[in-house]
């Protein structure tokens, strides 16, 4: 009886050496597959909140999920046409590569090992973040560099443990990681007083105090420890989806930047900006160019709103979690969040 | 008759033959695997192994810096498993014995007690166990803060920290410094894999016990040796012929259990791949070293049965 999560992993793997043994290479297009089956197959994180996770209801909600909503919008017209797969940390890469899902939007850091060697591309920045640590207020402490001799809880899988490393060994600090294959079992040790600090994502530490049951008794330690851009990925070798991937997520940025919600689109249709125009379609078309319709973006920004309604929704001041925007606001308004132009 | 219509041999042919496909079959997939992996981008191969790691391990039998090589992280964590499996078995065995023989007690209520235990232990989910054995662990001991020595030994949250040879452990900051440090992650599992198995182990030693034929224990005792010596001399010798075989699985059964130490935080040899696997992304390499190490720890634990087996046999002189 080895460790479930285990037997998937090498469920998966050998998922892929068969998946990959029985297709030729560029076999269908991803985009004619997720056409021909009329419905997006998307990984996604299994329970993180603001990101992605189920209701009572099983209905999934989040930045991550409305990604993929937006591009099943865009694609085949209908935001609800998502099959989403919860994933964990280690099963992710595999999934993609081995062609299971279709996109992997799942909080996952954008590094160079992972750009170069899995035989994926990120598609863009869904929410610039970056690695924290949570510890109770009893501990009466204020900086992360007063850590010494402390124990640290943090889930597998993430690329949390080699920061917690490096910022150790840049601060002299003896700090003990302990890791845990679930999410819940690091948040409960960090709980019940075993670890004196909790870290992950910075977005993270706030879900995890948003649905503690006492969240007045933790703090957030102002050091941020990492660069944690976080965004979606697609496989190699697919150049027309990894395109429509990164425009749709593009259009989403443009839509805040031009003010189009999705209260005021259809008004906005027959605006006479030229740029408004190009984003919905009503002068050039430019979704032809991707292998779409004139109305991509416009289908997107219907079923999710712009970037900017995006976050507020899921982590931002209309969430529990209330996030500020900090870099993930418009360029133009102090943050870094700049889409290449539609045109 | 030549030498293809023997059969003997045509046996053999026939094995060959089989054997040939079985690895060419193999070869193919590896080949075919690797090449598609190629093609899609995927890097492979084993020269992570000798790349700088960068992560931490909480606790690890030799020392081990996050500057080290993936290869000393993965030998850190066998290094692991294989403490948590020697102590495990050695505590499993003494304990699954012990509750064997008393299913054969006098006293109905070490009798009962033994029963209990086994019906108990053998039908909860390991995993449950374990959680409940580090919940209880991590929710009830004391926080290192407020904890006092008991004859120098600390019992808190950081674990039981014992003397060693003068040197005391002391508090520094939010752990305990010096003397010898069992985490309550390496306890709570050494615990759970202990009690479960020890039930199995007590199945297998009372039906050894109880397949001895009743003669020899009545003959013991006739000739005038106490009960506890007819077990000890008679029954116990001579019922571990039926015990060993089983035995061994559990002691393999054990050693494969402890993967499940990541749900506890244990860092064993899985959780080091896990990690492993997730920073460089090679899946494939990351599964066959686990793989590979069971597998060998597995045989090796056979062979030393297999020939403890032999030793205790029947031998007819």
């Amino acid at each position: 009886m080895l460790k479930n999560t285990l037997s998937r992993t090498i469920a998966s793997v050998a998922l892929c050496a068969t998946a990959v043994v029985s297709l030729p290479a560029h076999a269908g297009k991803t985009l004619d597959t997720i056409k021909s089956r009329d419905q997006l197959v998307c990984g996604v994180n299994v329970a993180l909140a603001g990101f992605s996770s189920t209701d009572s209801e099983g209905k999934w909600s989040g930045m991550d999920v409305d990604y993929c909503k937006a591009l099943a919008a865009s694609i085949l017209g209908d935001a609800n046409k998502v099959k989403y797969v919860p994933l964990n940390a280690q099963q992710r890469f595999t999934a993609l590569q081995s062609g299971e899902i279709d996109i992997l939007s799942r909080n996952t850091t954008w590094t160079l090992t992972r750009d170069a060697s899995l035989g994926a591309n990120f598609v863009g920045v869904m929410y610039y973040d970056g690695q924290g640590f949570m510890v109770k207020k009893e501990l009466k402490i204020a900086s992360a560099k007063e850590l010494n001799g402390a124990t640290v809880c943090t889930q597998s899988g993430t690329t949390t443990e080699k920061n917690l490393s490096d910022f150790a060994r840049a601060n002299k600090l003896d700090i003990k990681p302990l890791v845990f294959e679930k999410n819940e079992a690091a948040t409960g040790a960090y709980q019940s007083g075993r670890c004196q600090a909790y870290t992950t994502d910075a977005s993270g530490l706030a879900a995890e105090r948003s649905i503690s049951k006492t969240p007045d008794e933790h703090m957030i330690l102002p050091e941020i420890i990492s660069k944690e851009p976080l965004g979606p990925l697609v496989r190699r070798g697919d150049d027309e989806f990894f395109a429509i991937s990164k425009w749709v997520l593009n259009a989403l940025l443009e839509g805040e930047e031009y003010g189009l919600t999705q209260a005021n689109l259809d008004e906005k249709k027959s605006s006479d900006d030229p740029n408004i125009q190009r984003i919905l379609g009503t002068s050039e078309n430019m979704g032809t160019l991707l292998g779409l319709d004139k109305e991509w973006a416009y289908r997107a920004l219907k079923a999710t709103g712009n970037y900017g309604e995006i976050f507020e929704r899921n982590v931002g001041k209309d969430s529990p979690l209330k996030l500020e925007r900090g870099l993930n606001q418009p360029w133009n308004k102090g943050g870094i969040m700049y889409a290449p132009p539609i045109r | 008759m030549a030498f293809w219509r023997n059969q003997k041999t045509r046996g053999w042919l026939y094995q060959l033959a089989a054997l040939l496909l079985v690895a060419a079959c193999i070869v193919w997939l590896a080949d075919n695997t690797l090449e598609n992996m190629r093609n899609r981008g995927i890097q492979s191969g084993f020269d992570f192994l000798s790349q700088p790691a960068g992560f931490a391990i909480s606790e690890s039998l030799f020392g081990y810096e996050s500057t080290d090589t993936y290869w000393r992280a993965f030998l850190a964590g066998l290094g692991n498993t294989l403490k948590v499996a020697v102590v495990g078995i050695i505590l499993t065995t003494i304990l699954g014995v012990l509750l064997g023989v008393g299913r054969f007690s006098h006293n109905i209520l070490i009798r009962g007690l033994c029963l209990t235990y086994v019906e108990v232990f053998r039908n909860v989910p390991l995993l449950l166990q374990l959680l409940m054995w580090y919940l209880v662990c991590v929710e009830w001991l004391p926080n290192v803060r407020e904890a006092e020595p008991f004859l120098g030994i600390y019992l808190t949250k950081a674990g039981l920290a014992l003397p060693w040879f003068g040197d005391m452990p002391v508090k520094a900051g939010f752990g305990i410094k010096g003397g010898v440090n069992l985490s309550p992650e390496f306890f709570a599992l050494l615990l759970g894999l202990t009690i479960y198995t020890a039930s199995y182990i007590a199945e297998i030693v009372r039906s050894g016990i109880a397949s001895v034929p009743r003669g020899q224990r009545e003959a013991a005792l006739a000739l005038g040796l106490s009960r506890g010596q007819t077990m000890r001399l008679i029954q116990l010798p001579q019922a571990l012929r039926v015990i060993i075989p089983p035995l061994t699985n559990q002691y393999l059964n054990l050693t494969k259990n402890s993967s499940l130490a990541v749900a506890v935080g244990y860092p064993e040899l899985v959780s080091i791949a896990n990690t492993s696997l997730n920073q460089t992304g090679r899946a494939v390499e990351c599964i066959a070293v686990i793989m590979a190490v069971y597998l060998t720890l597995s045989l090796l634990t056979s062979a030393f049965m297999g020939w403890y087996n032999r030793r205790s046999a029947i031998k007819e002189r």
